[in-house]
């Protein structure tokens, strides 16, 4: 009678058929990112960007390079997650695993391992297009970059479970994303140094969780930003203990995914 | 060693929407029973597989696998269960290959190990061929096929078959019962729920009806027969007939001129039918019965808990 189970393996096994997933369908996940940004690149960073002038002491070209590539990241690791597991829900193959003897933290692993697989190679892709337009770009702080990078691909693939558990529809998938974090993003500091708004902006801007993001992440990048490092990334992960503790409350009470 | 299979106690479930699905059942199945689960739609069948499955949420009761308490020792329970749902339930854009292989890596075993468990499952179904099909791309009875192997890769001990042949072709259905029969008797104990109540009497030894979430029976398929008293023979006529023959102790009636149907009570002999339809000059040219016996009583056995 075969009952040893290796965890591991069905760890494994997710996350191979998560990645397996966003590399099917490159045409919708890779390419996309990589064409918006060259577009921005060109339009914000070649054509009007010499206009504008520097920001912080860099070139405009330069200062957008780190926002574009955490928007890319945090829209993408969200994303992953969200359609990956609404689809299983919607498909009934959350049966698979349900039935499984795969714990409840091996589920959310394989399904966030998948987000930060994305996240991290569109946030090469959108790099390796940006050095396209500003080949002597250098990375001041690598191990910042990389951990921000990993850090931030793990909250927003957990926020996008989240959002998948609750989702009753497509449409539930896409509200969120369309209409909160993408504006959140946009005005975190993606494109300009809150330090350029009136008083009264920067005040809102600091309770805008994105900006902590992206400059944290810029700080990795360039060297300069808007706000406390120590702070951004004690918030980050403490926001990631919280989400990963509400989604693993999530799974064992079946929200979602069991009657 | 666990003496069945399946154990449940007093199981409840109660929907979110107050619907009232299964009212305290009790049933337990042997080690290596073919079991047959009957009940009309929404009688608490697939409620009750769910729940053995992990993708329903008990309300009350207790269920064990070969011993193992689900609420006790859940992963154990589940590596010894296969569970055949009634819907697809596998990524139609997927490879049917790495369908099954992942649904091995889900349990623990990897690809390297479960390969030629694959290739021997996929070719026993005769899906070998279509192993880098799309899923999507089968038809329906090859989908119901590649349920079976996900459900099989794993070599579970019980397997759960929730209407595995709903919407299948009688061939590929016949083909299916001599496959879970082998299986049955290479020693997998198999629970399974249909519609067609020929196919549980074709497989199953023992059986249970379900009815508004309450089993109204639990016996032996041969008992359960046995409490049939009137069987209806069909006999198809040589020379077509112009009114109905009258023969004391066997009801007759005429569905058309050349088919005769004939109630016989089960401690009358067929024989003494025949010899009153040659002194009459009936020639019969065949015979069937009437109808699916089970399906007699099972209408029966849920019309008097209708009452």
């Amino acid at each position: 009678m075969k009952t040893n189970f290796n965890v591991s393996v069905s760890l494994w096994t997710l996350t191979v058929k998560e990645v397996r997933r966003f590399l099917r369908i490159w045409v919708q996940t890779l390419v996309p990112p990589a064409v918006t940004m060259s577009l921005y690149f060109v339009i914000f960073g070649s054509l009007i960007g010499p206009r504008i002038g520097s920001m912080d002491g860099f070139d405009y070209i330069q200062y957008m390079i780190p926002g574009l590539i955490m928007l890319s990241v945090i829209t993408n690791s969200y994303n992953n997650v969200v359609s990956s597991f609404y689809s299983v829900k919607f498909q009934k193959s959350i049966e698979e695993l349900l039935i499984s003897p795969m714990p409840n933290w091996a589920i959310l692993l394989g399904f966030v391992l998948g987000g930060v697989c994305r996240g991290v190679l569109i946030g090469i892709i959108v790099f390796g297009v940006s050095l396209l337009f500003y080949p002597d770009f250098t990375v001041a702080n690598p191990v910042l970059t990389v951990t921000v990078l990993f850090l931030t691909s793990i909250l927003f693939s957990l926020m996008g479970f989240i959002n998948a558990v609750f989702a009753d529809s497509f449409d539930d998938i896409s509200i969120i994303p369309t209409f909160i974090l993408t504006p959140l993003i946009y005005l975190g500091g993606v494109f300009y140094s809150i330090n350029i708004l009136p008083d009264v902006w920067r005040s809102i801007s600091m309770a805008n969780p994105m900006l902590y993001v992206v400059n944290t992440f810029r700080e990795g990048m360039l060297g300069v930003s808007d706000v406390s490092i120590s702070f951004s990334l004690g918030m980050i992960v403490i926001f990631i203990c919280v989400l990963t503790g509400a989604c693993l409350y999530f799974l064992k009470k079946g929200t979602g995914i069991r009657q | 060693m666990a003496e069945f299979a399946l154990e449940i106690n007093n199981l409840q479930k109660v929907y979110d929407n107050n619907v009232v699905a299964l009212k305290g059942i009790d049933l337990k199945v042997q080690k290596g029973d073919f079991y047959a689960l009957l009940g009309p739609n929404g009688a608490g069948k697939s409620s009750t597989i769910g729940i053995i499955g992990s993708l329903v949420t008990k309300t009350a009761g207790n269920v064990s696998v070969f011993g193992n308490d689900i609420d006790i020792d859940l992963n154990k329970a589940k590596s010894m269960l296969g569970v055949v749902s009634q819907e697809i339930n596998f990524s139609q854009f997927e490879k049917v290959l790495d369908i099954v292989v992942t649904q091995a890596g889900f349990y623990g075993i990897p690809k390297s190990i479960a390969m030629p468990k694959v290739e021997n499952i996929l070719k026993r179904l005769s899906l070998w061929d279509k192993r880098n099909d799309q899923a999507r791309t089968l038809s329906g009875g090859y989908k119901r096929r590649l349920m079976i192997a996900k459900a099989l890769i794993h070599e579970p001990q019980l397997l759960i078959l929730d209407e595995p042949t709903a919407g299948v072709d009688i061939e590929l259905r016949r083909e299916m019962w001599s496959f879970l029969k082998e299986i049955n008797k290479n020693g997998t104990t198999i629970i399974l729920t249909t519609h067609y109540l020929e196919e549980a009497e074709q497989l199953c030894r023992n059986i249970g009806i379900i009815d508004k979430g309450t089993i109204v029976a639990n016996t032996s398929m041969k008992d359960l027969l046995g409490t049939l008293n009137v069987q209806g023979f069909v006999f198809d006529l040589d020379q077509p007939l112009k009114e109905v023959p009258v023969i004391e102790g066997f009801p007759l009636k005429l569905e058309d001129p050349l088919t005769l149907v004939a109630a016989v009570n089960k401690d009358r002999s067929i024989n003494a039918l025949f010899s009153e339809l040659t002194k009459l000059n009936i020639k019969i040219k065949s015979m069937r019965n009437e109808a699916n016996r089970l399906e007699e009583l099972f209408i029966e056995m849920v019309n008097a808990n209708e009452n």
